[in-house]
């Protein structure tokens, strides 16, 4: 259950950026963008997430968690391809050993929604 | 007035996780010290690999071992045997080791031996093929283990770690006659996710292949003893460059 791991971390990250927040941020929807070349199952993470933020200051906040699809290139064909996860990673051209992963294994905060007290509120740079 | 603001971020979910394991990976390069990180399966042969390296390259090598089960001792009194400091970390119902608990066996390495002395870091993690290969604790080098027992098709099934691996050791060789096992199927299927991985077939248990096992840790010891010299060559650099 890493999920679990990977939910404490998202907690504690997003607890810190909230606190340095100039006017109060009331949260309304964490973005998540996850790879589908990674360990973490999404099902389980909202499951974790769902649990693990109960009574607390994210409780009934909305996680969205975006998949993003396992994209190799293949440097012969010049091409990216999707490799087949569990059955097939080479290039299904030339087969070709899958070498350079571009996309797939992300596992990020990507943004979040809130409610902003001041009306110059902005999205900061971060 | 209330408004909806949306904030980029954008920010690794395993981010405090990889600064803990750049920071434990800084603290062994100040200390000269190379650093493994060996991941497995339950079963695939992790002690007893780390027992016959133990006792094959101790009068070469100064060792250590980070053991991380998950309730019990059991392993790393296997290892006390061989003299070499041992720290056991129980992850608890935690299934992999991550760099904080990495961090607090050095804190001990650090307080109870002398950890300059040392040349190479062994930490075996929580048998498990899914978990560790997310969480870096600061090794120089993954080497994950794969029995012929578990199957050809195992690499394609747990990708993320053969993929991440810098050293595929195929064990318990010496049993691949009773099975119906095709050694090339599961090189090639371990090729077609890491093309340069250094792959070794061995069995701990006739000795066939640690040889080559053997060659490759001394080989990756000296050759980040070369990228980061141990602390008494650090200051005789800093004398001739005074």
């Amino acid at each position: 259950m890493h999920e679990t791991d990977m939910t404490r971390a998202l907690i504690q990250t997003v607890r810190d950026w909230q606190a340095a927040q100039p006017e109060s941020a009331q949260i309304e929807k964490i973005h998540l963008v996850v790879g589908q070349f990674t360990c973490v199952e999404p099902v389980s993470l909202q499951f974790a997430f769902e649990v693990q933020t109960r009574n607390t200051f994210l409780e009934d906040v909305e996680l969205v968690i975006q998949e993003t699809p396992l994209m190799a290139y293949c440097h012969p064909c010049q091409q990216t391809y999707q490799p087949d996860i569990g059955r097939q990673y080479a290039c299904p051209d030339c087969s070709t050993p899958m070498a350079d992963i571009r996309s797939g294994r992300e596992l990020k905060i990507d943004r979040i929604e809130y409610h902003s007290k001041s009306a110059e509120a902005h999205a900061p740079n971060c | 007035m209330h408004q909806t603001v949306d904030a980029a971020l954008g920010i690794n979910l395993l981010h405090a996780n990889q600064a803990g394991a750049d920071q434990n990976r800084a603290q062994f390069d100040r200390w000269g010290v190379t650093c493994f990180n060996v991941m497995s399966s339950p079963g695939a042969g992790k002690t007893v690999l780390l027992e016959q390296t133990l006792a094959a390259l101790s009068s070469q090598l100064q060792m250590a071992v980070i053991e991380g089960d998950m309730t019990t001792e059991l392993d790393a009194n296997r290892l006390r045997q061989y003299g070499v400091p041992v720290i056991a970390i129980n992850t608890g119902r935690s299934c992999h080791l991550d760099s904080k608990m990495v961090a607090g066996g050095i804190h001990q390495l650090e307080h109870e031996f002398n950890p300059t002395d040392l040349d190479l870091v062994l930490v075996e993690n929580v048998g498990n093929l899914v978990c560790p290969a997310e969480f870096e604790v600061g090794e120089h080098a993954k080497v994950a283990l794969l029995s012929v027992t578990e199957g050809e098709d195992k690499p394609l099934k747990y990708p993320v770690m053969f993929q991440a691996a810098d050293c595929l050791l195929i064990t318990k060789i010496d049993l691949a006659p009773y099975l119906e096992i095709d050694l090339d199927r599961i090189i090639a299927n371990i090729r077609q996710l890491n093309p340069h991985v250094t792959i070794i077939p061995l069995s701990a248990k006739s000795g066939k292949g640690l040889k080559d096992w053997y060659s490759w840790v001394q080989g990756q010891v000296h050759q980040n003893r070369a990228v980061s010299p141990p602390p008494s060559q650090q200051e005789s650099l800093a004398a001739l460059t005074a």
